[in-house]
């Protein structure tokens, strides 16, 4: 499972009040999720980013509330994957549960400029900077978590598994 | 090898004799909690699931909280969804408004909090029931979903970091300005997704209502979740309330920490957290110079008993600023009657602030007291992020009750050491 997209980068402790307020905590629907997208700190983000985009942001990327229409609005948005120096655990499962694939690398920030081109592979764990023309590697996903990404989510995986 | 509380209790729920950090493990849930929101996102995903009905293992409370009273037609629909839900699914225990309050006080107060239960909500101050010896932790609605259709779910054992908290506090700090003391002096790589157990004098000498508080409050410290081991004052407060039996568990004298930090709070002094996280925490006393438009005292963290009692020694006889609104928020029904009782709503009352029903409106920036562009307010709850409580030009700082109702009624922020001496209070 490949991504591949433009760099936006963001700092450190981007909470989920500003990824998705509280306001539009009555909403369920994905479409009007991304629309909120990044609302705290960056408005009209969905319409400044193309779909595929990589977020490579700092440490605590999605703290404080449990909120799943946090991760559901990046990835209606149109985002690809989010590259973190560090991320909550419940932001990152909310993530892999609603198939938007999520990666943890120390140092990210220092390696990837705004805008850059870069290639994600999330099955071999590495990432390419290709405008930089470098290269980087994490370790991938346990298989069932890859699998989850892979089927587009949680419920389809559990569904098929309930299934057997 | 010996265990450390947490892992005792994911090891029980999972069917093995023993787990360890790292470990992956299908654990069984006994309780999840639904609110407002949580239950109409927890809709399709059920659906999805093909779940109908709801294995009989699981208890299920559900508590309309966030959005209630309803501010819009669309919450209004949320709430008529959730009402219907419950219905639908014969749910014992559903607390209507009016019968109910916020769902973190609820849940503990009408006894569905047991030591060593595995208890899961979509809400992150679910690490709240750790006071009581509980592995309680918030999810994201796929995950409670299947939590509640397929009755397990699979979790990371966390590594637990264990926090010695010893000494003797002065009369006016809280384990609020513990809580955000903390937030100041862990690093939060070494707390992030970690569960933490607190031990120590002031751990032994504090309140269920001040436990909770912290419990509550190591969501903000990024932690899986919290767990004080239960003691006398535990099952003193549960005895009330659970008419079903329970065992506790504690740690082994053996268990591994992955780490232990040790503070001594005697000297700890009223703690404000500023604008933009809950971890930028300076001294009461440094911030003295900040004016306020409006203070807060309620929510999840601080609406409790313990709370408003310290609040009305404060604002008796006294006036809230001329140009503060002074917003209070009991966590509960049961928490409202006995504050009617006690007389605190006709000190709040005369004082000038406005009481609201209990709700969790205010503190995420829902409804009932939103921030308008240049605001400052000072507040009980748990988070300042950017735009929390309304507009994102708005500034939100976090308090002890004690502080925020000082704050109140100086129109700026202050150490509420002053007018407890001044009051001659203790």
């Amino acid at each position: 499972m490949k991504i591949r997209g433009k760099v936006w980068k963001y700092g450190d402790e981007i909470d989920t009040d500003i990824i998705y307020p509280g306001k539009y905590l009555v909403s369920f629907d994905p479409s009007e999720a991304g629309l909120h997208a990044m609302e705290g700190i960056e408005s009209d983000f969905c319409k400044k980013i193309s779909k595929g985009d990589v977020l490579v942001v700092g440490k605590n990327f999605g703290s404080g509330s449990a909120r799943e229409q946090a991760a559901v609005a990046l990835k209606s948005a149109g985002i690809g994957a989010v590259i973190a120096e560090t991320f909550p655990r419940t932001f990152y499962r909310n993530a892999i549960n609603v198939g938007l694939p999520v990666v943890e690398i120390k140092g990210i920030k220092g390696k990837v400029d705004e805008k850059d081109e870069i290639e994600v592979d999330l099955d071999k764990g590495v990432i390419k900077n290709l405008t930089q023309g470098k290269e980087d590697t994490f370790p991938p996903q346990p298989p069932f978590l890859m699998e989850i990404l892979k089927m587009g989510g949680a419920i389809p995986y559990y569904k098929k598994k309930t299934r057997r | 090898m010996g265990m450390n509380i947490t892992e005792k209790i994911l090891a029980q729920a999972s069917g093995q004799a023993s787990c360890a950090p790292g470990e992956i493990v299908e654990v069984r849930v006994d309780v999840v909690m639904l609110h407002d929101i949580g239950t109409p996102g927890i809709q399709n995903p059920l659906k999805e699931l093909g779940v109908d009905k709801l294995p009989p293992s699981v208890e299920v409370v559900i508590i309309p909280d966030h959005f209630a009273p309803a501010p819009t037609v669309k919450a209004a629909e949320n709430l008529k969804l959730t009402r219907e839900f419950a219905k639908k699914h014969h749910i014992k225990s559903y607390y209507e408004l009016g019968r109910g309050g916020i769902c973190h006080q609820i849940m503990p107060e009408k006894g569905h909090v047991k030591p060593g239960q595995v208890i899961v909500a979509p809400d992150s101050h679910t690490t709240t029931y750790g006071a009581f010896g509980a592995y309680a932790t918030g999810l994201g609605v796929t995950d409670t979903a299947i939590a509640l259709g397929i009755g397990k779910l699979w979790f990371k054992v966390p590594p637990t970091v264990k926090v010695i908290l010893r000494g003797k506090t002065g009369p006016a700090i809280s384990a609020k300005d513990i809580s955000l003391f903390l937030l100041k002096e862990l690093n939060s790589e070494d707390v992030l997704n970690r569960a933490l157990e607190f031990e120590g004098e002031i751990i032994e000498r504090m309140s269920v209502d001040g436990r909770m508080c912290l419990c509550d409050m190591a969501a903000e410290m990024g932690a899986e979740n919290c767990i004080i081991p239960p003691d006398r004052t535990t099952l003193d407060y549960l005895k009330e309330r659970v008419k079903t039996p329970f065992s506790t568990l504690s740690s082994d004298a053996d268990a591994v920490y992955e780490k232990k930090v040790e503070f001594d709070l005697s000297a700890l002094e009223p703690q404000v957290a500023c604008p933009p996280t809950p971890s930028n925490v300076k001294r009461a006393r440094e911030m003295e110079k900040v004016k306020i438009d409006q203070a807060f005292l309620g929510s999840c963290t601080n609406g409790r008993m313990e709370d408003l009692r310290i609040a009305a020694q404060i604002l008796k006889n006294e006036k809230v600023h001329s140009d503060v609104r002074l917003i209070i928020t009991p966590a509960s029904q049961e928490i409202y009657l006995q504050a009617m009782k006690e007389g605190l709503l006709e000190i709040f009352v005369n004082a000038g602030g406005s009481i609201t029903s209990p709700t969790c409106g205010i503190c995420f920036g829902g409804h009932s007291g939103l921030l308008a562009p240049g605001e400052v307010c000072i507040s009980s709850s748990n988070r300042n992020f950017i735009g929390r409580m309304g507009s994102p030009k708005a500034e939100i700082y976090l308090a002890s009750p004690a502080t925020v109702v000082a704050s109140a009624i100086e129109g700026k922020i202050s150490d509420p050491r002053d007018r407890m001496r001044k009051g001659g209070l203790r």
